[in-house]
């Protein structure tokens, strides 16, 4: 690769000695041996299994659960429902006071996704725990579901959380996320074009190669280790001290070793039922999500909707935008909330507008709840954003990249939410780039600079 | 559930446990000898990440019998490097960034040195096609087939 050191020369220290080398990784010796410890190598005497009696429901009303016969199965050490969680509503980001606590660690009366944890089962063997999740009977009145943000959005539709009595998430700006910046309807009026589109996405999975889960081992004095390969650990044992109702200091945490995660393990899924199990049983617990669980079970990306309108000028000037955005949180809040969020921070993109308006939701829907993964509420904008860019370019007759050297955010341009810009690379980033991938642009392009225009 | 006796030699040494009937081979490393270098990604064959040579072929021992392993020669990852030296693979996929989680790692250098063992200059298209039945999620594999080719390279010099 090669270091091209003229860009922000007079503004850079040169002690660029490690980009462009490579360099052994820390954990790589541990991993060559076989010698890195993942949570799942962990294994203690009279470690008990924990499997879990999932909903196979979108939406029902739970009428009755009976753990009897899967009690009496060989092997089964304790069965555990609603009533043995000591706080069982919960919402992971809580802990920086964004509510409400909206999802069950095991389903109380409902269940609102096909999959929700119902019952958790722990045996000696996690054959015995796989067979007796069968003998557990639950009872369901089946109710009607909405799969499609619109469609939950429209009145009437099924009510997905009670938490959540409108099917969108309450920001305290109201129903949704807003930036207004300029005017954009005189921006329309203005335009010489005007292009609206949509944009859809579907839930995509991680697929670790590891799958979620953790192993607890009581250390005898009321204190539990939890060996887990969450991303997020102090998430997790915070959220965890809330569901337990137990001081942090009884929570001893081993992680940061995550055979994959890509944002698919900052949930706080497994931990908390295990340690639990745990402390009711005295034994060590392994609960550990299968291939299916893993695909099926664990939060996906959200899917996402953005329509985007455009006013653009014949000399290349985007002069307004109107975004609205939806992200499908599925039945609970879990990270999508703040990934809406952010949406409405990102969607003008990189691209200095005069009048920009954005609206962005979180809806609730009978899907399986997403949360984060890798660049979550900005990487589906950014495919919308970019796929316009180039409508737009097309639209008018322009090359598609020199639309984008017009458009570029630079230092000190005022962004649509008020941070005023810098530190920007964009139009150096576009320069390199026409020339790596031989796209040659004009030479005022090539001549341009992300410092502030005029300066 | 009956238990069998089970005996096998595991990267050289000799070892013997009773295992219940039908466990995995996986399972009798990885919770019973104690050897965790094979990791269990999806229990049902299709990852790669529980590979293990027995006999000189490559096996998932997610879909291995324990009990059809008796006087077997079994080798994972954990025995690959000799009196503390790492094996050229091992060397490799460290100097070519070709790990990152790790999780799929001890898999990939068993199916590497099946590869190897058998067709010491491998081309390209055969790397790819030996690690074929391996998922990696994190590198896009071209780390690690660089890092199988380079291992390849420094065996043949080694041997000239």
């Amino acid at each position: 690769m090669e270091l091209r050191k003229s860009y922000f020369a007079d503004v850079r220290k040169d002690g660029l000695n490690e980009i462009g080398q490579p360099r052994p990784r820390l954990d790589s010796p541990g991993h060559v041996t076989g010698k890195t410890a993942y949570f799942a190598d962990r294994n203690f005497p009279g470690m008990l299994h924990l499997k879990m009696v999932r909903s196979p429901h979108h939406h029902a009303r739970i009428r009755s659960i009976d753990t009897s016969e899967a009690e009496k199965h060989p092997g089964v050490v304790k069965v555990l429902t609603a009533k043995d969680v000591p706080h069982n509503v919960y919402t992971i980001l809580i802990l920086i006071q964004i509510g409400p606590e909206d999802e069950t660690v095991l389903a109380d009366g409902k269940v609102r996704w096909k999959g929700e944890a119902v019952v958790a089962v722990l045996a000696e063997t996690e054959r015995a725990a796989q067979e007796a999740t069968a003998k557990v009977k639950v009872d369901y009145e089946v109710l009607p579901a909405v799969f499609d943000m619109e469609e939950a959005l429209k009145p009437g539709a099924p009510l997905v959380n009670e938490y959540h009595g409108q099917n969108y998430y309450l920001y305290d700006s109201g129903g949704c996320r807003k930036v207004r910046f300029g005017d954009v309807e005189a921006g329309f009026a203005e335009a010489d074009h005007i292009l609206e589109q949509s944009y859809q996405s579907s839930p995509i999975e991680h697929a670790p190669t590891e799958t979620t889960g953790c192993v607890v081992a009581p250390e005898g004095n009321d204190r539990f280790t939890c060996y887990t390969n969450t991303q997020a650990m102090f998430f997790t044992l915070d959220n965890a001290s809330i569901i337990l109702q137990m001081p942090g200091s009884k929570l001893h945490f081993v992680g940061g070793t995550v055979g994959g995660g890509f944002g698919g393990k900052v949930d706080v899924i497994v931990e908390p039922i295990a340690i639990l199990a745990a402390k009711l049983t005295g034994r060590p617990v392994s609960f550990i999500y299968s291939r299916e669980e893993e695909m099926q079970i664990s939060s996906p990306r959200a899917a996402e909707k953005v329509v985007i309108k455009d006013g653009v000028m014949n000399d290349g000037r985007i002069v307004a935008r109107k975004v609205t955005g939806y992200t499908d949180a599925g039945a609970y809040s879990r990270h999508s909330p703040y990934g809406a969020q952010k949406g409405a921070a990102h969607y003008p993109g990189p691209y200095t507008i005069p009048n920009v308006w954005i609206d962005t939701y979180c809806v609730y829907t009978n899907r399986t709840p997403s949360s984060a993964m890798r660049g979550f509420g900005v990487t589906i904008g950014d495919f919308a954003l970019e796929v316009q860019m180039d409508k737009l370019a097309r639209l008018i007759g322009m090359d598609p990249l020199e639309f984008r050297f017009i458009n570029a955010y630079r230092d000190g341009d005022m962004k649509a939410h008020r941070q005023p810009t810098e530190g920007a690379a964009l139009i150096e980033c576009m320069q390199e780039a026409s020339r790596a991938a031989n796209w040659p642009v004009a030479e005022k392009y090539m001549a341009m600079s992300s410092y502030r225009k005029g300066a | 559930m009956a238990k069998v006796p089970v005996r096998f030699t595991l990267n050289g040494s000799e070892k013997a446990e009773f295992i219940e009937s039908g466990a995995t081979l996986l399972h009798a490393l990885r919770d019973k000898i104690g050897d965790t270098s094979p990791k269990g990604g999806c229990h049902q064959g299709t990852c790669g990440a529980c590979s293990v040579i027995i006999d000189g072929e490559l096996r998932l021992s997610c879909l291995t019998l324990a009990e059809t392993c008796n006087g077997a020669d079994i080798r994972t990852t954990s025995g690959l490097a000799a009196g503390g030296v790492l094996h050229p693979l091992q060397r490799a996929f460290l100097d070519a960034f070709a790990t990152q989680c790790g999780f799929c790692t001890p898999g990939m250098i068993m199916a590497a040195k099946v590869l190897l063992d058998r067709t010491p200059n491998p081309s390209r298209e055969e790397v790819v096609e030996a690690l074929s039945g391996n998922i990696c999620r994190c590198t896009g594999y071209e780390p690690i087939i660089q890092a199988v080719l380079t291992a390849a390279r420094a065996n043949s010099q080694n041997a000239a």
